[in-house]
């Protein structure tokens, strides 16, 4: 559920997402779920020249399997929240499985 | 298991993770790819985010007589990476 929460928190930004075959994709985030699909509009690939398949394309949906990486603005990033919410998140974690 | 609360040391293998939050980490990858940055978030799945990254990637050479190995390195200032990818993470003590 953090990363999920956290997606959520950077609906409206530009991302860099690395799919697992290399491909990079350039967009504007705009929805994610529990799986953390994505969905990208405004979209141009990075290497264009290399990958033309998708230069008609404007908005795609991304399953969260294929990505590798999201390049994120560090600006729209509190780390020390994000710190915060991930020790949150295993002392919930570490309370569940001694119940 | 007894108490589990941020006072306690290592009870689990995650908690080494936890330990090295805002810290410098490496991380190696599948596909020849190892990270180098600072560590704001993981969850169980090792899914991560890191802050002002070094990605190496190992390159080996296709000709026949000449094997060698070539490195390519990139550099991010915020990367999420999901966890399916990763093979182990350390703790780094260096800068």
């Amino acid at each position: 559920m953090l990363f999920f929460s956290f997606f959520k928190t950077l609906v409206d930004h530009e991302v860099t997402i690395e799919l697992k075959n290399d491909l990079l994709i350039r967009g504007t985030l705009k929805s994610v779920d529990q799986f953390l699909n994505i969905k990208l509009d405004e979209i141009h690939v990075v290497d264009e020249a290399r990958y033309p398949h998708l230069s008609a394309v404007k908005s795609v949906f991304i399953r969260g399997s294929v990505v590798r990486y999201v390049h994120l603005p560090a600006n729209a990033v509190d780390t020390a929240l994000l710190e915060d919410a991930t020790r949150r998140e295993a002392s919930n974690a570490a309370a569940a499985r001694t119940r | 298991m007894s108490d589990a609360d941020d006072s306690n040391p290592i009870q689990e293998p995650l908690d080494l993770v936890r330990l090295s939050l805002d810290e410098h980490v490496f991380v190696k990858l599948r596909g020849d790819r190892e990270l180098r940055g600072r560590l704001h978030a993981y969850d169980s799945h090792c899914n991560l985010v890191l802050g002002e990254v070094e990605e190496t990637i190992y390159v080996v050479n296709d000709d026949e007589d000449d094997d060698s190995v070539k490195t390519i390195k990139n550099n991010s200032e915020m990367l999420f990476v999901r966890g399916d990818s990763v093979v182990l993470i350390s703790p780094q003590s260096q800068s």
